[in-house]
Formats: structure tokens, C-alpha cells, sequence
């Protein structure tokens, strides 16, 4: 990913496949994304965030559901840079109540949210999801909705949140109709993120760069491309006020010279030579 | 090193606004629990500084001046994220009322393979605390992950005439060597101390 030009990642909290039975579950998965995740990503160049939430598909499981109730005390967290997937799957009253409590979450803490729409009755998906969003206390300029597609991208421009479309090899979108979209929706593109995964499903990390190429090949600018793959998503996760794109040097540090303030050694200024934002 | 040089040097380092912070969270510290809240946002108030060590180092003023008792400091590892974890083991040295307490926090970094927990786990605590065998242990995990020697406090005096500590690296030394690889220069080095007369 480094080597493909991938300098930070947001790793949102999802469903893994297998579906978790108890809270726990959730508190080491939400651990690894504060502890070994960032410090993977760092070793291989990468500045590392994430999203936390109790995700829509397992929002239905009762024996999940104490994981609302601790979930304040990670979205404290410096590394939490929205709440996250949170949506709906199969549009249950237990999705609703999830999704509202989480939307309110989000307010609470200062943090976006990251908002999956479904893969099944997608635009009525999309349009509860943006009645339950409209009667949240967040903003629409502070929620994600994620996974669009061509039958849902004019709601939700039309709603004012930021639009976001996952790029996988099979399913959601691809970077043909993605550079489609983008040429359709140029007056949005200061809001249009996209993203890719690698998850329980067919997915692919480079598909991000793959837009990147699919847009320069459509006569789109390198500055355009900038906008979509790095700006925008600076944007967007920097409304928590938590993103930081230094990459920690992850070199356990045995020397006694240089800047180090906690080995008392001489103080000089920072070191890291560092553009905000890039 | 000493707390007093410790907050001078971070105070050198933090912008105006980072320093507001500081010294209102230190207040809070002494006093009330909101403190742990800051403890937990240390990163991004320190951010615009860009300095890697400004987070720990300032989360390192928080707890000594909130002086934790065990079970609080137990909840702020286990509920931490990596860097808060580093900032208690950090720590451990400046809270002079922690005694052997805090050993499992100690050990549970150890069993990490976050090379920087694992450096900050094996500092003036560890070399007071672990015992003989989870001293030699933490001493090979630092060679076999590439944490380097000079991070463990005190290692001279502890390896000094450690003959089970020799027998270690010396057959970590020869698995190397038989699998056509090199074994670290610090292995050499603690080893010289091992033998009873001074090196
Ligand atoms: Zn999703």
C-alpha cells in the first residue's frame, strides 16, 4: 500500500464475517485498532485512525448491545477519528435505535460519523437513514454516507452530507462509473471521498489508487485527483480535530543525543520536517 | 530523568495553545478525575507541535501529578490505547508510591510485539521489580525484537555474573549462527558482563 502510494488510512469498525457473540469481542477488536493496528500501519510508513461503533448487522444481536454503553470511553481516544459504520442493514427497530444513539454519540464527542447505507432497499435505505440523521443533533456537513451508487447519489447530494463510494472488485462501485459519477457531480466534488477495503468479502486496498489512474486516463487533473483521494478525506476526518498524518517512527530510540525529551537529552526544535495536510 | 526537567523540557517544545492545555490539566490533576480525559486527548493537543515524544511526555506529567492508585493505573493501561499503555509503563519510574504492583503491566508488555511498549516496559521499574527470570527474558525479548540494550535500565549491574543469563544468549547466539544468520551486536555486549570478573 505504501509502495502504491498510500500514506494514511482510516480503518473503519465493521462486521468480520463472523459474527461476535459477546461485548468483549468488540473491546479486543476495538483495542487492536488503538494498539497493534496503528503501530502495523506505522511500521510500513502509514499514519493510521479509525471509526468506532457497534456496526448495523450485529446492532440486532441483544447480546451485543452493552457495547453502546462502553463505547464512550473509546471515542475519547486520539486515534478515533469518527463514529463508525454505523447504518442500516436490514432496517430493524433495533437498527434504528443503534443508529440514533450512535448519531448522538458522535454530537457528544465532536466526531463525524461515518454512515453505511445498505446493500438491500437501497434508496429506501437512504432515505430513512437521512430521516434518522435529520432528527439527530449532527449536522449533515459531519456525516459520511457511505457505499452510494448511481441510484442514491442525487439524495444524497441533495441532503448536504459528504458523499462516499467504496470501490471493490465485484460489488458497490468501480472506477469506471466512479469517474462517471465524478464528471456527473463535478459541483460536488469538494465533498466526494472514495474508498476501498480489505475485508471478509472480494475486496482489493488499491482500488483507491485504481480511481486515481481511471481518473488521469478520463483527462482528470492531478490536482482533481488530489481532491478526491487526499484532500477531501483530510477534510472530512480533520472535522474530529484528531488526525494526525506524522507517521511515528516506530525504531525504538536507544540514543542519548539528539532531540529526545525524555531521556533529558539537549532540547533542540522538532525534527520533522512535516506539511500540514499532506 | 527528573519530572522538574521533564516539564521543562516539554514546556520548551508546546505552541501557546498546547501549553493553556497543560497547565489546566495539571491543575485538574491535582484535584479532580476529569484529568483522565486529558490523558486520553494528550495527542491531539499536543499535535501541532510535532514532536513524537510530546504526548508521552506530557501524559507522563499527568500521572505523577495525579498520583493514580493501583487499581486506577491498572484501568488506564487496560483501557488504553498503545501509546496510553506506553505512558503508564513511562511512568512507573516517577510514581514513587507504586511497588511491585504494577509488575503485570510490566509483563503484559512484554508479551507484546509492539517494539515500543516492549522498550518502555524494561526502564528503572523493570531493573528494581522483575525477577531473575523475567528480567533474562525481557532482556532476550528486547535482542530478538531489535529494542536496543542502551533502553534497558540498569542492564550492567543486573547482568553482572548472571551465568543463566549467559547460557541464554549463548544458545540464542548459536541458533542464529546454525541458521546462517547474524545475532545482534548488543548480545555480545550484555554478554561481556555476564562473566563474574568485571569486563
Ligand atoms: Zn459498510
Amino acid at each position: 500500500m505504501y509502495v502504491a502510494g498510500v500514506r494514511a488510512l482510516v480503518e473503519p469498525s465493521f462486521w468480520l464475517g463472523q459474527p461476535r457473540t459477546s461485548p468483549a469481542s468488540f473491546y479486543d477488536y476495538f483495542d487492536a485498532l488503538l494498539g497493534w493496528e496503528p503501530f502495523r500501519a506505522a511500521q510500513h510508513g502509514i499514519a493510521h485512525h479509525c471509526t468506532l461503533a457497534l456496526n448495523p448487522k450485529e446492532a440486532n444481536d441483544p447480546r451485543c448491545l452493552p457495547v453502546l454503553d462502553e463505547l464512550p470511553r473509546y471515542l475519547v481516544k486520539d486515534g478515533v477519528v469518527a463514529v463508525g459504520e454505523i447504518g442500516y442493514d436490514a432496517m430493524t427497530p433495533a437498527e434504528d435505535t443503534a443508529l440514533s444513539a450512535q448519531l448522538q454519540l458522535a454530537a457528544d464527542h465532536g466526531l463525524p460519523a461515518l454512515v453505511h447505507t445498505p446493500h438491500r432497499d437501497k434508496a429506501a435505505g437512504l432515505a430513512r437513514t437521512l430521516d434518522v440523521v435529520h432528527e439527530s443533533a449532527l449536522p449533515t456537513d459531519r456525516v459520511l454516507l457511505d457505499h452510494l451508487n448511481e441510484t442514491t447519489v442525487r439524495a444524497a447530494t441533495d441532503s448536504g452530507c459528504w458523499l462516499g463510494f467504496s470501490i471493490y472488485p465485484d460489488t458497490k462501485m468501480d472506477p469506471d462509473r466512479m469517474v462517471r459519477v465524478l464528471r456527473e457531480y463535478a459541483s460536488e466534488r469538494d465533498r466526494i471521498l472514495v474508498n476501498s477495503a480489505a475485508d471478509w468479502g472480494r475486496s482489493d486496498p488499491l482500488k483507491t489508487r485504481h480511481v486515481g489512474e481511471a481518473m488521469l486516463a478520463a483527462g482528470f487533473t492531478d490536482d482533481d485527483v488530489d481532491q478526491v483521494l487526499w484532500r477531501n478525506p483530510v477534510a472530512f476526518y480533520g472535522l474530529s480535530g484528531r488526525l494526525d498524518l506524522d507517521v511515528e517512527d516506530t525504531t525504538p530510540q536507544a540514543t542519548h543525543e539528539g532531540n529526545s525529551i525524555l531521556r533529558g537529552a539537549p532540547v533542540t526544535t522538532a525534527t520533522r520536517a512535516t506539511e500540514e495536510g499532506r | 530523568m527528573l519530572i522538574a526537567d521533564l516539564r521543562t523540557a516539554v514546556r520548551d517544545h508546546l505552541d501557546d495553545d498546547a501549553t493553556a492545555w497543560l497547565d489546566r490539566a495539571l491543575t485538574e490533576a491535582a484535584t479532580t478525575p476529569r484529568w483522565e480525559a486529558d490523558f486520553a486527548a494528550a495527542a491531539r493537543h499536543c499535535r501541532r507541535s510535532h514532536h513524537p515524544e510530546l504526548a508521552d511526555a506530557t501524559r507522563i506529567l499527568l500521572l505523577h501529578t495525579a498520583r493514580p492508585d493501583m487499581p486506577t493505573l491498572t484501568r488506564l493501561y487496560a483501557h488504553g490505547t498503545a501509546a496510553e499503555r506506553r505512558a503508564v509503563l513511562l511512568a512507573l519510574a516517577h510514581l514513587e508510591d507504586v511497588g511491585p504492583d504494577a509488575l503485570p503491566l510490566v509483563e503484559d508488555a512484554l508479551r507484546t510485539n509492539d517494539t515500543r511498549l516492549v522498550a518502555a516496559a524494561v526502564g528503572p521499574y523493570a531493573a528494581r521489580h522483575l525477577d531473575a527470570h523475567g528480567w533474562r527474558q525481557a532482556v532476550l525479548k528486547c535482542l530478538f525484537t531489535g529494542v536496543p540494550l542502551d533502553v534497558v535500565a540498569d542492564w550492567p549491574a543486573r547482568a553482572r555474573g548472571d551465568a543463566e543469563l549467559a547460557r541464554i544468549l549463548t544458545d540464542y547466539a548459536r541458533e542464529r549462527t546454525a541458521s546462517g544468520r547474524d545475532f545482534p551486536a548488543d548480545l555480545t555486549r550484555v554478554l561481556a558482563h555476564t562473566t563474574p570478573e568485571e569486563p
